[in-house]
């Protein structure tokens, strides 16, 4: 099923972090990914030991206890050579970007976190870095809107990227989101801790979704994804929300099977 | 001002609740969200003029001792008086008694966030002066007996309607509501007669530039410089960090701090001042004083983790940006500075212990930074005061970390340290789960989880996970 495809990646192997949460609560995420990788002709490798990056208690401050964990995420990554891909900006940019702070005191763990970052790499991050945007062909009939989830813009700078990738599937009509870079409200611990303040946050999302009128939400890391559905369902909306590796490898098949899904 | 932190949740929840505070927060957004944006978008270098900004403000921070001499020495030498505040209440005294030796009366106000600090009009008023806000929103609310809501907008939760009842004593519900133009003609009509017997002023000050003694005021009502011209004294407050070493420095950090607060390329008025008037100047001020006020300031720059936040120029941009503020307010942050950067210095400024809810009042989305004119890391500054809340502090009653909380944590940390365990914790999380669940979706969880599903349905965990579908599709790929 895969497609030749000129890249300078300099390797076919790449590894994939699922992430705590793709692992045990949206594993068709993580096979989506597999396959939309796949599909750009690349092997990837799945680390059996892997758990979570840490940034659960980091971000509530539980500090003393997210850096053993944090610490274990990183000597098993550094086994595996090559590209390390993680459908989630959020987790990306735990590592990227906050390792530095929680392993502050320990200047062998920032080192080998600043040497790990250089190849770890967000989903769309590494197609758009490597195949770019247009790489992905495939089709798909459906009306969908796109929810760009924070740390994929702010902490990675992925911005428009993923919106190019699934404007360039064929039968898929994007419908632009009213502030569709405004936060869902989603935030960790803050959606338990402060519930009605993510979930007024929310509300304003929800609005925004249901006034395009689209039958399906975009979304790149799967807190938000759970936070817009979840609130979506209990408002009694049929709207779908799925990450962007799920519409990109539904689109790919129905390419390949010649079918076109109404 | 009397700092109320602890009542966090309960302000916020009751600013949920109330529609029309909350329409008035969207203008917030639509306004001077968007203008921000279009004036960032419109200006070629911005993003440079941005790191000019931070780079100005990092290194006037870090060399603040010399640059306050610098200053003091400056607007000494232009006639006026320097006083240095330690805190909040050194500052009233020495305005308040300045008042007193010179006779005053009346005393006008322009708009300063320092001044709220010290609660200075009501002070003043307590001590028998009158005093009075000329800021409109300021005297708006003023007249509706509260503090500001937003750095720069400070009545912005305001109705039209509510205005004109402050305004208007004949205001009757029913009537016509009198437009903006109407409703700031009625002000100006009242603040007339004011500025005309005051005798002294109290300003704040947007930047002191240390080469040349001057402090400056961005204003778009012009109110700030009448107060600062009509009134035979002159007294300026600034917090200690609102200093930049040149006016080449002035030059930068006005693009970046007009464009940023409202999105205008310049205010209607921009005010220098170089002390009281000279004997060749017909009009101006007899007297100048200047007012440096540390009131904990100091906290911040001796903390290397936190001292970022003394860049901040307050131009309320990540207020703006802010979808936790644009819902819960600004009064429910307790104190005098609302919104991100003042869940990072009220914490400091008044005690992390009652502000702890502040810190962890955010969703960590970034819009704060990604806004900021002077690129200040305000997540980075959420997480470690978050980390102090729940175990870092060296002060024990500032871990204010609850045991429930301190246990979830611990064996969530158990639990992620082997896979076996993490496939056995989710499996069992997923069989407790599974019965309460339908159609792999929970509408009424239990604690911790409780508080998702009153408003939110929650996913259930998956019946196997990505490591065991995985290994399955292998074998299956293998064999085929």
């Amino acid at each position: 099923m895969s497609v030749p495809l000129n890249n300078n990646l300099g390797t076919k192997s790449v590894t994939l972090f699922a992430t705590c949460m793709v692992d045990q609560m949206a594993p068709s995420i993580g096979e989506s990914t597999v396959e939309v990788l796949e599909y750009l002709g690349l092997q990837v490798n799945f680390v059996q030991e892997q758990t979570c990056c840490g940034q659960p208690a980091f971000n509530t401050g539980f500090r003393s206890e997210s850096l053993p964990v944090a610490q274990r995420w990183l000597e098993i990554f550094e086994k595996v050579n090559g590209p390390i891909i993680v459908p989630s900006g959020s987790c990306a940019a735990m590592v990227r970007n906050f390792y530095y702070d929680l392993f502050k005191h320990d200047r062998n763990l920032v080192e080998r976190t600043r040497i790990l970052s250089e190849r770890l790499y967000e989903f769309t991050e590494f197609i758009d870095r490597f195949f770019g945007c247009d790489a992905i062909v495939g089709t798909c009939k459906e009306r969908a809107t796109y929810h760009k989830c924070c740390h994929l813009k702010r902490e990675i700078g992925i911005d428009d990227q993923p919106l190019q990738m699934l404007t360039n599937i064929e039968g898929l009509d994007m419908i632009p989101l009213n502030r569709d870079d405004v936060c869902c409200g989603f935030g960790g611990a803050f959606s338990v801790k402060m519930p009605d303040i993510s979930a007024a946050i929310l509300d304003e999302k929800l609005d925004n979704i249901e006034s395009t009128q689209a039958g399906m939400v975009v979304a790149a890391d799967t807190g938000c994804i759970y936070q817009i559905q979840g609130g979506l369902r209990r408002r009694g909306s049929p709207v779908q929300v799925v990450h962007i590796a799920e519409i990109l490898s539904e689109s790919i098949q129905n390419t390949k099977s010649g079918r076109v899904v109404g | 001002m009397k700092p109320l932190t602890l009542n966090f949740r309960s302000k916020a929840a009751q600013t949920l609740g109330d529609d029309q505070v909350q329409q008035s927060l969207e203008h917030v957004y639509t306004g001077f969200y968007q203008a921000r944006l279009n004036a960032a978008a419109d200006t070629p270098n911005w993003e440079e003029m941005r790191t000019k900004g931070k780079a100005i403000k990092d290194h006037t921070i870090a060399h603040l001792d010399h640059y306050l001499d610098t200053l003091s020495e400056k607007v000494e030498q232009n006639g006026g008086t320097v006083f240095f505040a330690e805190n909040a209440e050194e500052a009233r005294q020495y305005i308040t008694k300045l008042a007193k030796a010179s006779k005053i009366e009346t005393v006008i106000k322009a708009k300063s966030m320092v001044s709220e600090e010290m609660s200075l009009t009501e002070n003043l008023i307590d001590s028998g002066f009158e005093a009075v806000e000329t800021d409109l929103g300021e005297y708006i609310i003023q007249l509706a007996g509260e503090t500001p809501y937003h750095l720069i907008a400070p009545a912005v939760h305001k109705s039209r309607k509510d205005v004109a009842e402050l305004l208007d004593n004949n205001f009757v519900d029913g009537d016509r509501v009198p437009d903006a133009t109407e409703l700031t003609m009625l002000a100006r009509e009242k603040l007339r007669d004011v500025f005309a017997r005051a005798d002294m002023s109290v300003t704040g000050v947007n930047f002191a530039v240390a080469e040349s003694g001057s402090i400056v005021l961005v204003t778009n009502e012009g109110n700030g410089r009448m107060t600062t011209s009509v009134p035979r004294i002159h007294v300026a407050v600034m917090g200690m960090e609102k200093i930049v070493p040149s006016i080449q420095d002035l030059s930068t950090m006005l693009r970046i701090l007009i464009r940023s607060a409202t999105g205008q390329r310049i205010s209607t008025y921009v005010t220098m001042i170089n002390g009281p008037k000279t004997p060749e100047e017909e009009e101006g001020p007899d007297e100048f004083h200047l007012v440096i006020m540390n009131n904990g300031r100091e906290k911040l720059l001796r903390d290397p983790q936190l001292r970022e936040s003394l860049n901040c120029i307050r131009c309320g941009a990540c207020l703006n940006a802010c979808p936790v503020y644009r819902k819960v307010g600004g009064h429910a942050y307790g104190w005098v500075y609302p919104g991100p950067i003042g869940a990072i210095v009220t914490p400091v400024l008044t005690g992390l212990k009652d502000a702890s809810n502040l810190p962890s009042a955010s969703s960590l989305c970034g819009a704060c930074h990604e806004v900021c004119p002077v690129k200040i890391n305000i997540p980075r500054m959420l997480l470690e005061l978050r980390y102090r809340t729940a175990e870092g502090s060296t002060d024990p009653k500032e871990r204010t970390s609850t045991f429930m909380e301190r246990a979830i944590w611990k064996i969530w940390r158990v639990g992620m340290m082997g896979r076996r365990r993490f496939d056995w914790g989710a499996h069992i999380a997923y069989l407790l789960m599974r019965p309460i669940s339908s159609n792999g979706w929970i509408k009424k969880a239990p604690p911790p989880i409780s508080g998702w599903t009153l408003s939110r349905d929650f996913p259930l965990i998956a019946r196997k996970s990505l490591k065991s579908r995985l290994n399955r599709r292998r074998k299956k790929t293998f064999y085929d």
